[in-house]
């Protein structure tokens, strides 16, 4: 007579013994579910943990170009997964009183690559006595990003300002420093929402019949709150507040909007 | 490396300066750009995909463009049309892009594969025929042009730059066309096309090309196989750009919308 006990992984409700005589197995697993179960354990092998330089901070950035202005615009949002760093930390920096750059992407680059554009505006003053001009930003901006090809400032940035003849301005680029002039574009974590609405509101995109009215500044502001306000409805990344600067050329002014903090 | 040393010599007293800024490690720049003693050093694919990291840096790709010899009669010229459309991943992140670089009135260069790779090193490209013209006082040649362009990115053969272009203008010789690649190829041909739209721009081109063409026999050609392109290929669309070299130099003959080269067939098709 052989007795034979085993442990079924599955379910653990069973005690299965079969004997030469034969006992019946009772399965009691249909009765309770699977809400006892054991889980299987299997051996991987060594794990490799990996260190990632990059992380991504969220955050949405948008810029508009009027005739004689420009508007750049940040949520303030900064988050990490799922969690919520700070509800207080605009993406928008100042450089000059005619350019505002804004950065999406890892806060940490955003960080560095502002100092480093500070001090670049810094050295190029003291040794041609000017501000440097958006444009000018805009070439710099692209050959600093691009020195960095092999190891990319994870930032997608906006350059927002007026131009030498005092027209709105703005430049968008992909992290290693591939740049166009825009007349409005957005960057981020809601970039794909929002660009599609810009297109069809600024741009008239896909539109006919319609009269191609030029963008006054209290409408480009409207179009922006309700931009963002539809952003932080659908992308988690965005929301807490919304800070827009204002590029004129009497300079530049910043207005703020709270946005919704869930 | 090149890059560094490219990028070093524009602002060298800066340079110096700010890594006194820093006290830590002189030269960041440099460094990073080596790719040195960093351990997670971002290898040629740049897909960062570490676990709970979903979204990866995404760059522009995806283009079409053309560039052919013609001849009419004893005239000869270069026609370069491309697209303009720039994706990053599945995202279309620009229409309007341009993807004919104006190194000097007498020499293009075409875009296609990494949009920072090719704007970049034909910028730097063009400050080296301005160097030689100086230096030389005369113009530099198609083929010499070229040749600087692909030993420039010879030196990064391997690392991950993405970079198919035409150089095409005027010299002594006549109308050159070169097309260079980031592997290292240097071709010199009568007629190329390049970019994930280029087998169906080749169809239409190589049907299309006949010995003796005028001008707008040759533009119409070139808009149309960049049309069709943009057609098939997800990843070209937006405007179509011509350029016409000629003994003057080059100019540029035109941008049309896709739609409205879209409509413009149809109509011409249901009329014939």
């Amino acid at each position: 007579m052989m007795l034979v006990l085993g442990l079924l992984k599955e379910q653990t409700g069973i005690i299965v013994l079969s004997a030469a005589c034969g006992i019946v197995a009772m399965d009691f697993s249909q009765e309770f579910g699977n809400s006892g179960k054991m889980q299987d354990y299997y051996y991987t092998g060594p794990v490799q943990h990996h260190f990632s330089p990059y992380t991504d901070n969220g955050g949405t950035v948008l810029a508009v170009a009027g005739e004689d202005f420009s508007i750049v615009a940040s949520d303030t949002r900064l988050s990490e997964y799922y969690s919520i760093h700070s509800r207080d930390s605009p993406k928008c920096y100042k450089l000059t009183p005619s350019t505002v750059i804004a950065c999406a992407g890892f806060h940490g680059d955003c960080l560095t690559l502002t100092k480093i554009i500070e001090a670049r505006l810094q050295l190029y003053k003291h040794s041609n006595n000017k501000t440097m001009t958006t444009g000018a930003i805009a070439a710099m901006l692209s050959t600093i990003l691009y020195g960095r090809r092999f190891f990319p400032y994870y930032v997608y940035n906006i350059i927002g300002g007026l131009d030498e003849e005092g027209r709105g301005a703005i430049y968008s680029f992909d992290p290693v420093g591939s740049y166009q002039r825009d007349a409005y574009k957005a960057a981020g974590s809601a970039s794909a929402m929002l660009q599609p609405l810009l297109d069809n509101q600024i741009g008239f995109k896909n539109m006919e019949g319609v009269q191609h009215v030029p963008l006054t500044l209290d409408k480009a502001i409207q179009l922006v709150k309700d931009v963002f306000i539809s952003a932080t409805e659908r992308d988690i990344c965005t929301g807490d507040g919304l800070r827009i600067c204002i590029v004129t050329k009497e300079g530049i002014k910043e207005d703020t909007l709270p946005l919704r903090k869930d | 490396m090149a890059l560094a040393s490219v990028l070093r010599s524009d602002y060298t007293d800066s340079v110096n300066k700010l890594s006194r800024f820093d006290n830590g490690p002189e030269k960041i720049e440099v460094r990073a750009a080596l790719g040195e003693d960093l351990g997670f050093a971002v290898n040629a694919s740049f897909k960062l995909s570490d676990e709970g990291i979903k979204k990866k840096m995404e760059f522009h790709h995806g283009t079409t463009t053309l560039a052919f010899k013609f001849k009419h009669g004893d005239e000869h010229g270069v026609i370069v049309a491309v697209d303009s459309r720039a994706t990053a991943g599945s995202y279309i992140a620009s229409q309007t892009v341009k993807k004919v670089i104006e190194i000097n009135p007498y020499l293009l260069g075409t875009m296609a594969g990494g949009a920072a790779d090719c704007s970049f090193w034909e910028r730097n490209l063009a400050r080296h025929c301005r160097i030689y013209e100086l230096r030389n006082k005369e113009r530099i040649s198609v083929a010499a042009a070229s040749k600087l362009l692909a030993n420039m990115v010879y030196q990064y053969k391997g690392m991950g730059l993405s970079m198919g272009t035409m150089v095409c203008g005027w010299d002594k010789r006549g109308p050159g066309l070169y097309y260079v690649d980031s592997d290292g190829s240097r071709v010199c041909g009568d007629r190329f096309s390049v970019g994930s739209g280029s087998l169906y721009a080749y169809s239409v081109l190589d049907s299309g090309l006949k010995d003796d063409m005028t001008v707008e026999e040759a533009c119409e050609l070139g808009r149309r196989a960049i049309y069709q392109a943009t057609y098939r290929d997800a990843y070209s669309g937006g405007q179509v750009n011509l350029y016409h070299v000629h003994s003057k130099g080059w100019t540029r003959i035109s941008q049309e919308d896709v739609l409205m080269l879209h409509q413009q067939y149809k109509e011409k098709a249901e009329q014939g």
